[in-house]
């Protein structure tokens, strides 16, 4: 892995317009590898367009994206994908009929050996225990990985969704709101797994309203306002006020930390 | 460690005394059809001792069923899809046609095993072209299923009655066909049985145990989800209308070696019929959910309500109301356990 402090994941300058509304106008961000980065902004911010954009879901209009120093262009989420960038959507993007297991390998099933897997046959049993070994490592209990989705509860869900998300990603992982929709015990939960992924040396970039969630679990917080990043802090050092002031720009102040490549 | 874990899960999820199993099977929608489907051979069994439960019937019933079980197996697929297909009936016709029509130019009745042969291929050809057609249309996601397939039906039908001036034309299938396929047994089943029997079980086994089943479902279950995940929705549609269109190019080869003419007019409900067998299978009309399995349980008991009414003497027009009522009850529970499920 890459020492602490040489970013895995950098923009800078993302321009993204939508006809005549631009979302981002010169966005930046950074990510180092192994740590929790919060992306927080207000509504329209430009929160979404920026994680679609290092996502490989959008095209940026203008900037460059660098993957471990390397300027990358994706091509759409599965170029990502192929890159190890993984994506934990806000609505979870699971198939609820489908069972656990099944929803962890989607896309990338695990097939028999010889004649049986060149036309597909499943290696359910293999699925299954791979997917048992996953749940575990993150420390989810799963009580049957052979039950269907829609029967778990929010937050197994949720697991399952992360679980997903970190068996294929080797570099960075983008949680939209994952604990939007979860009580507190759950919301735990998730937060507990999020920090276990992280300290696997995978950068998770969180995306969320939440600010005291944000303080707790992150290790340092990026703000967005008006399409650009307008601050850059380290978890530890700030406050929800400074988070709602930055975010609000009732409080104008450059970068903190002064490590964004992009101030201007 | 695994082991225990789960033993422990299943004590803990367990919620009485009723072993883990018991509970899996009864939410099986398989398992409350098949309990109607045993009732329903019980009742006539004992209404009509010694004439219901022969082996006449049996296979009789098994005959008549054939092709809607073949053409069940891919309506199954598509409905898992949360599509529909209601051409069948017109693309069976169509490719009885255009089978029947090679067969009149090179021999009628008389022709031999090559032509029979080409046109078995063109029969499938057809069917298959037609319905990857169709699914490359759903596929856009501009036009819904049902309107895709209602607009398939007309034009299909149209094309085959142009071919022929709407008349169905004799000699259309080859005797060979006939007393092969049509009428043909081995140790006492009939051919269409076996081959409606293999259909079945490697479909089954192609939906329950592959890669491509997986995707029919999980396109059903939550398109968007699926193409997060990087599996080609359209591409999977127009195999799964292929699908349906290939075995309506079966069932036209079936049709022609069992009764030796096209019936352009006769399949105008075989849609219907086919849809009422796979809800009735527990496969959900809105996606994600169902089994080939299930088909055929759906397939049996029509068939079993017709002939048993004949038996016990009631007017077998009682088996079109008593279908319709317990279409429409399938599928309220289905939603109601939809519901319930999405609540929980």
């Amino acid at each position: 892995m890459a020492s602490a402090r040489e970013p895995l994941l950098t923009a800078h300058g993302v321009v993204k317009r939508f006809g005549h509304v631009q979302a981002l106008s010169g966005a930046d961000f950074t990510a180092y590898p192994g740590e929790v980065v919060a992306l927080i902004g207000d509504n329209g911010a430009g929160k979404s367009t920026l994680v679609n954009v290092l996502s490989g879901v959008l095209a940026p209009d203008a900037g460059e994206v660098r993957l471990d120093g390397a300027p990358v262009r994706f091509s759409g989420p599965m170029d990502a994908q192929r890159h190890g960038v993984e994506t934990v959507y806000q609505d979870l993007s699971l198939a609820p009929d489908l069972d656990a297991a099944a929803n962890l390998y989607l896309g990338r099933e695990i097939v028999r050996g010889g004649l049986l897997g060149r036309i597909g046959v499943l290696d359910r049993p293999a699925m299954r225990r791979e997917a048992v070994k996953a749940f575990a490592e993150l420390g989810v209990e799963l009580k049957d990985v052979t039950a269907a989705v829609t029967t778990l509860s929010g937050g197994q869900r949720q697991s399952v969704a992360v679980a997903r998300a970190v068996a294929f990603a080797h570099k960075v992982i983008f949680m939209d709101e994952p604990t939007a929709a979860l009580g507190v015990v759950q919301r735990a939960r998730v937060l507990e797994t999020v920090r276990r992924v992280a300290d696997q040396g995978i950068c998770v970039v969180l995306i969320s309203h939440n600010m005291p969630e944000v303080l707790s679990v992150a290790d340092r917080v990026e703000v967005l306002r008006l399409g650009r990043r307008v601050a850059s802090y380290t978890a530890a050092d700030t406050t929800i006020e400074e988070l709602v002031g930055a975010m609000t720009g009732s409080l104008d102040e450059p970068n903190r930390t002064g490590e964004a490549e992009g101030a201007r | 460690m695994t082991a225990q874990s789960e033993k422990a899960a299943a004590a803990v999820g367990g919620r009485a005394a009723v072993p883990d199993w018991v509970r899996r099977a009864a939410t099986l929608n398989e398992l409350w059809t098949f309990v109607i489907l045993v009732a329903l051979v019980l009742f006539f069994t004992i209404a009509a001792p010694g004439k219901f439960f022969t082996t006449y019937d049996i296979t009789q019933i098994a005959v008549n069923a054939a092709i809607y079980l073949v053409l069940g197996v891919g309506m199954t697929f598509v409905i898992i899809t949360a599509g529909i297909d209601l051409s069948i009936g017109s693309v069976l016709v169509l490719a009885a046609v255009a089978a029947g029509e090679y067969n009149i130019h090179h021999g009628g009745a008389t022709s031999g095993w090559g032509t029979v042969a080409f046109c078995v291929v063109i029969a499938l050809a057809v069917g298959t072209a037609w319905g990857a057609l169709q699914g490359a249309v759903v596929a856009t996601g501009k036009v819904p299923p049902l309107i895709v397939t209602l607009g398939g039906l007309g034009a299909a039908l149209g094309i085959a009655e142009l071919a022929t001036g709407g008349q169905d034309p004799a000699g259309a299938a080859s005797t060979h066909l006939q007393n092969s396929l049509g009428f043909g047994k081995v140790l006492g089943i009939p051919w269409m049985v076996i081959l409606a029997a293999v259909v079945t079980a490697v479909f089954g086994a192609v939906l329950g145990g592959t890669r491509f089943g997986e995707h029919t479902l999980a396109i059903g279950s939550n398109p968007t989800a699926v193409r997060r995940a990087g599996i080609p929705v359209g591409r999977q549609l127009v195999k799964v209308y292929g699908l349906m269109g290939l075995l309506a190019g079966l069932g036209a080869v079936m049709w022609l070696a069992s009764y030796g003419t096209t019936s352009i007019a006769g399949h105008s409900t075989d849609n219907l019929k086919v849809i009422t067998a796979v809800v009735l299978g527990g496969t959900s009309l809105f996606g994600g959910r169902g089994s080939v399995l299930g088909t055929v349980i759906g397939v049996f008991i029509p068939a079993v309500l017709t002939t048993g009414l004949i038996v016990i003497g009631v007017q077998q027009y009682w088996q079109d109301v008593a279908v319709g009522v317990v279409l429409v009850v399938a599928v309220y529970i289905d939603q109601l356990r939809r519901k319930t499920r999405e609540r929980a």
